[in-house]
């Protein structure tokens, strides 16, 4: 949120109602509440050495994430030996596990088409400790730090270029599967793409970075990291903005457009109808009793 | 009348002032020497309307194309129907510096730079769909209970004409803003003329002035919605209406409601009021609609650019039922002598949609061929009252429902958590399979009803109090349904006198159908089978005479019973019906 | 009683003088006729008026007039408040808002749409509950004309047709058909200019890549990222990368910085020549025929427009290297030379040969070899 209001520049003066602003502020207050819970034990460690936390990293794996990736995170396949149970780790970097784990997609609770997110299992400091182990089985992405998707330093011209260019990035690359909203959108066989609304951004930069599940890679060597930058800025932007034009209705488009025609506009002009037409009530009383 | 005129000279002023001349009066005869009003009105003015609340399905789309008419002109002041290509400047951040046609920058200044201009554009967008959806229950309306039949047929063309301009009329407007999302409807559209024998390319290259897209499509486009379909709607709708006067409304059969007569309001004051009234209330829900449901939020889908494309491509709802048979058509494409004919494309949005509404222009004439009935009608049928009629529709509905659900495959898809292969391959099966089924179970559900309308009349209605009898068996106790409610059932035509059977009449009336002869009339034969064979006929009154009578009797046995505890739940009149019998 | 009403609910009717003759002469036609005894039950014709409250009970009638113009009332705060809005929120650069709304649009909408409904509501209410409200009967006549009239008009028209000898001079009659007839030539003839033919824009080249059959694609043109256009060096990307390309001609500008395609021309270019670049373990690949040195590296390219109507298509599974079209669900294996796996597509996606330049970045080899987007009569 702090992200928001600094880099959002002309666009901070579009700021929410009075109302957001209080929800907002309850998010906050809960979310450093939560975030104090989750990092105040972690001071006492801060200071353990690398190797110290491969180690460690190590033993959760053992516990939680062998069964499907291997021992060492080789991979085991299927019984029949076509397919992959769980996918080799090796050179997935620590970005992915942090993306993975992060968001509650792993562990898995059950083998399916595509591992939706849920709560998350470890604590952040856990989650380190894995993708340092994960890591350390061979070279891969590192997970991003906040400088890396800010828009820290720039000036105003600058940010606004860089959301304009974002959007243009984002309506080419990643709207087709997200959907012009990021409300998300079906793929083949029962698979999804997610909704982007409520992701953090540190999710959408690795998610682009490592390419989680079937979704393609937007590797440093195809999407430079300033325009990966460009694109989270675009969606910070659109999150900022409000409904110009009323409520979204879920943004999914012309279908559900379709269906609030029907329900509210036909539904509601077929009841005005039925009332106009109603007989009224009658009186038991004759004309001339009332003379 | 004679004893209504106190009351009308208190509640309507108009009636009274004719009386003096007053003002009113004056300019009465100004206009009347010089256009000869009163002649003209002097029927019109009392015309009577029936009242019932499903004839003002029509109305809806009448008010609602008045709505269009008025924010479209406001939306064409500033609307600049043009594909020049212009670098954005207005107030949307997001946009700022990116190169777009000026018809798509106008949209969002339209949107963003002018107060009131996204009400209008969102208006005007869902007035678009009120008016084809009401279109569409209009029509369902008028065939379910028998509107569509002699005289009225001329008006239930006009009426699908109609429908069919203001499905084009949708698509035009609906592909002016060049955004994303029309752009991609745009592009679709192409592949379809494309799909075309013969002449496919050269009509895609006519209409975009070239290769697709050209910058030709948007001011064409934009003539065609604004001044060449509006042009025809209004023409069509105006001989609707005429057509409507003309014929008189239909009503509801009850009693002193006959097919000679018209009974219900006159057009001055109570139904002009009515009408009047719901002209600003359909005006009054678009605006509502308009101002607190975002629909086409341009600025999302960025200007349209052929390389981009998003998730949840749709149409608008009218055009989604032939993109649903789109998604679901197998891949099948041949390849003749050079030439390549596209069936996959080809079959279900050229085709499909022509025969389906051929099929629909065609209905009435259908119903009358197969029954050879030459007769007037002006009283309504109950759909039960018509069984294969209602059955063919709802199958033609449900035809229509699982090709919209395909159109919307994805998003069902994620919101129901299946997998859109799945949704097509039963879609696939289910198009064909469903009507069938909707029709069987249809037929038989509304022949059960036309029993259970015989049995209330027969026997009465239920009255949910059990009664023991001396040697203790139980029964139900039912009461005859009053009068008015009797003959509203009775009140259709018995069957036998809906048709003329194959080979017997025709030939006479020269203006019929012509005698049906050789392989057509086996056939016809066939359908009149089908179309009248399991019907209940209403009682004759020698059967109902013996129901009565057997009802006393069982009143006689009860005798001594007391009340039912139903006199006062509106079943039926106390006063003339003895509850208990005194023999 | 019945026949009383009757009778006087068409005291009124403006048509009873001509009623009898007008009227159906037998409902039933020529079908089979029911005799009117069988009928089970008699009209019992229309029941008795009843009336309302407001009708009798002078309370009644005060209460609903106050609450008619008390909507006429409120309907005229409504376009107060809606005034009140127009001059006050703010739209454009500085946009006012309410609880995350556009706050003009929203408050605009609700003024002007209760305005219109309470006066809707209200003229309504005054008809329900205040007008006059007895039914009247009116009678209907077929919609066939009388048969004097019909002989008349036939007459007419026989006389009309006998005077303009339209029928003793064939002649003059079939040489004006074919004349008139001829006149719809020039209204189809004109509508030539609407475009040029397909083989013209083919053979004329007005512009980079014209014509159904060709791209802007030509052998040795680099791919470059859309939008921000930087090359691609192949060895750059990683196993599962996707890039949506377009070809460098979308970004060369002369020397004095002007776009060499642009305009509508770049519209037309980029809807044939949009690419998706990805790549995949090089053992994954089935080469199709005669396709074996069309990948780098496992880096392939295909045509981003779709087979069927001509979507563009980039919705691609990185472990299936299935590609899915996001307008009507054509799924293909770009694995295997883009084959369709599912849905109404009929063809695969072309496929682009690449090569590597000297600097390592990723080029054609040559245009598509066939053509992109939908099928089309004359495509063979």
């Amino acid at each position: 949120m702090r992200l928001l209001n600094r880099s959002a520049g002309r666009l901070s003066r579009h700021r929410r109602g009075p109302l957001a602003g209080v929800v907002l502020l309850l998010l906050g207050l809960v979310l450093t509440g939560s975030l104090y819970a989750a990092f105040a034990p972690a001071q006492a460690t801060s200071a353990e050495s690398d190797a110290e936390q491969v180690a460690k990293g190590r033993e959760l794996f053992l516990v939680g994430c062998a069964f499907c990736h291997g021992q060492n995170g080789e991979g085991i396949l299927t019984q029949r030996g076509d397919t992959q149970l769980g996918p080799p780790l090796v050179g997935v970097g620590e970005a992915a596990v942090d993306f993975q784990v992060g968001t509650g997609r792993m562990p898995m609770s059950q083998p399916g088409q595509q591992a939706p997110d849920k709560e998350v299992v470890y604590s952040q400091e856990e989650i380190d400790a894995l993708g340092a182990y994960v890591a350390s089985l061979g070279p891969g992405p590192a997970a991003p730090e906040p400088e890396d998707y800010s828009l820290d330093g720039l000036t105003e011209e600058e940010r606004e270029e860089a959301i304009v260019r974002g959007g243009q990035i984002f309506l080419t690359n990643c709207t087709a599967c997200h959907n012009f909203n990021g409300a998300g959108g079906a793929m083949p066989r029962g698979g999804y793409a997610p909704s982007l609304h409520e992701t953090d951004p540190k999710y959408i930069y690795e998610a682009m970075l490592t390419g989680p599940q079937q979704m393609p890679n937007f590797s440093n060597g195809n999407l430079p990291p300033e325009e990966k930058r460009d694109v989270i800025a675009y969606l910070e932007s659109l999150r900022e903005t409000p409904e110009y034009g009323g409520f979204g209705l879920g943004g999914l488009g012309p279908v559900s457009e379709g269906l609030f025609a029907w329900l509210v506009g036909i539904g509601g002009l077929v009841g005005f109808a039925i009332w106009i037409a109603a007989h009224t009530t009658r009186s038991t009383k004759k004309k001339g009793q009332a003379a | 009348m004679s004893i209504d005129t106190s009351k009308v000279a208190t509640s309507n002023s108009s009636a009274a002032v004719a009386k003096k001349p007053g003002r009113a009066g004056v300019v009465a005869n100004w206009a009347d020497e010089r256009l000869g009003l009163a002649t003209a009105m002097k029927k019109n003015l009392r015309k009577v309307f029936p009242d019932h609340w499903s004839f003002m399905l029509g109305e809806i789309a009448l008010w609602s194309f008045v709505v269009l008419l008025l924010s479209g002109v406001f939306l064409t002041l500033w609307f600049n129907p043009s594909m020049g290509e212009i670098h954005y400047e207005g107030s949307y951040d997001q946009l700022r510096g990116v190169a777009m046609s000026e018809a798509y920058a106008s949209s969002l200044e339209l949107s963003f730079d002018v107060r009131g201009g996204l009400l209008m554009r969102q208006m005007h967008h869902w007035a678009a769909m009120l008016f084809i959806a009401s279109m569409m229950i209009h029509l369902l309306r008028v065939f379910f209970t028998g509107a569509h039949r002699k005289p009225r047929e001329m008006n239930w063309v006009i009426g699908c004409l109609l429908l069919i301009l203001g499905t084009l009329e949708g698509f035009t407007g609906y592909s002016l803003p060049d955004d994303l999302l029309s752009g991609t409807g745009v592009r679709a559209a192409d592949g379809f003329m494309k799909s075309i024998p013969v002449i496919g390319t050269y009509m895609s290259f006519f209409l975009f002035g070239g290769e697709f897209p050209g910058d030709a499509i948007i001011p064409r486009l934009y003539t065609i919605h604004i001044l060449l379909i509006p042009g025809l709607l209004l023409a069509l709708i105006a001989a609707h209406m005429l057509l409507l006067v003309y014929h008189k409304h239909t009503q509801w059969p009850g009693p002193g409601r006959t097919e000679q007569n018209v009974v219900g309001f006159p057009m001055l004051p109570v139904y002009a009021a009515k009408a009047g009234g719901f002209f600003f209330i359909v005006f009054g829900v678009s605006a509502l609609m308009g101002g607190l449901l975002t629909i086409n939020p341009v600025w999302k889908f960025g200007p349209y650019d052929p390389t981009k494309v998003t998730a949840g491509s749709q149409p608008d709802w009218y055009m989604g039922w032939p993109d649903g048979a789109l998604r679901i058509m197998p891949g099948w494409e041949s390849e003749f002598w050079g030439t390549t004919w596209s069936w996959n494309v080809f079959l279900p949005i050229i085709v499909l949609p022509g025969l389906m509404f051929t099929i629909l222009l065609l209905l009435p004439f259908l119903e009358a061929w197969i029954t050879g009935d030459k007769r007037e009608h002006h009283l309504l049928q109950r759909p039960r009252n018509a069984p294969t009629r209602t059955a063919l529709m709802v199958a033609l509905m449900t035809f229509y429902g699982l090709m919209w659900a395909a159109g919307g495959n994805d998003i069902i898809a994620i919101k129901l958590h299946l997998s859109i292969n799945q949704i097509t391959y039963f879609m696939r099966a289910a198009v064909f399979l469903g009507p069938v089924l909707a029709f069987m179970i249809t037929r038989r559900w509304c022949i059960s009803l036309q029993r259970q309308d015989n049995e209330k009349l027969l026997h009465g209605y239920e009255t949910g109090v059990i009664m023991r009898s001396p040697e203790g068996g139980y029964s139900e106790r039912h009461l005859p349904i009053d009068t008015a409610k009797a003959y509203a059932l009775t009140a259709r035509d018995r069957d036998e006198a809906s048709y003329v059977p194959v080979g017997t009449g025709g030939g006479t009336d020269a203006n019929g159908i012509p005698a049906p002869v050789g392989r057509m009339s086996g056939l016809r034969g066939k359908l009149q089978t089908l179309w009248f064979a399991d019907n209940v006929q209403k009682p004759t009154a020698a059967e109902l005479e013996e129901a009565h009578h057997h009802a006393e009797h069982e009143a006689h046995e009860l005798e001594g019973v007391s009340t039912d505890g139903h006199q006062l739940d509106g079943h039926h009149a106390v006063a003339d019906e003895p509850l208990r019998r005194d023999h | 009683m019945t026949d009383a009403r009757d009778h006087e609910s068409h005291e009124n009717d403006p048509h009873e003088g001509e009623s009898s003759q007008n009227l159906p002469d037998n409902p039933a036609g020529s079908a089979g006729a029911v005799p009117e005894s069988a009928e089970p039950i008699a009209d019992p014709g229309l029941p008795a008026h009843a009336w309302r409250p407001a009708d009798v009970d002078p309370a009644h009638e005060k209460r609903a007039e106050r609450q008619v113009a008390g909507m006429f009332g409120l309907s005229a705060v409504c376009v107060i408040l809606f005034l009140v809005a127009y001059f006050t929120l703010d739209i454009g650069d500085d946009h006012d808002t309410v609880g995350g709304l556009g706050a003009s649009t929203v408050a605009l909408g609700t003024t002007f749409g209760l305005a219109l409904l309470l006066i809707g509501i209200g003229i309504i209410q005054w008809a329900r509950k205040l007008m006059g409200d007895h039914e009247i009967s009116e009678l209907r006549h077929p919609a066939r004309s009388s048969d004097d009239d019909r002989k008349a008009t036939l007459a007419a028209l026989n006389a009309g047709l006998e005077e303009s000898g339209i029928g003793r001079r064939p002649l003059v009659r079939n040489s004006l058909l074919g004349a008139v007839g001829l006149l719809g030539l020039p209204a189809v003839v004109l509508l030539r200019d609407l475009g040029p033919l397909p083989g013209d824009v083919e053979d004329d080249q007005e512009y980079p890549g014209a014509g159904l059959e060709r791209t802007v694609w030509t052998k040795g043109m680099r791919v470059v990222r859309d939008v921000v256009g930087t090359p691609i060096r192949a060895a750059d990307l990683e196993i599962g990368d996707l890039v949506n390309a377009v070809p460098e001609a979308f970004f060369e500008v002369d020397e004095e910085g002007e776009h060499l395609i642009e305009g509508i021309e770049l519209q037309i270019a980029k809807s044939k020549a949009a690419v998706i670049v990805v790549r995949m373990e090089p053992d994954e690949i089935i080469p199709g025929d005669g396709r074996d040195n069309w990948s780098v590296d496992g880096v392939l390219c295909y045509s981003k427009i779709c087979t069927h109507v001509g979507c563009p298509i980039s919705l691609y599974e990185r472990t299936t290297h299935h590609v899915l079209c996001p307008c009507h669900q054509s799924t293909f294996d770009l694995a295997d030379s883009a084959r369709v796996v599912f849905g109404p597509a009929a063809r695969p996606l072309p496929q682009l040969p690449l090569a590597v330049d000297d600097e390592g970045y990723l080029v054609a080899t040559s245009d598509f070899l066939e053509p992109v987007g939908p099928s089309y009569w004359e495509r063979g």
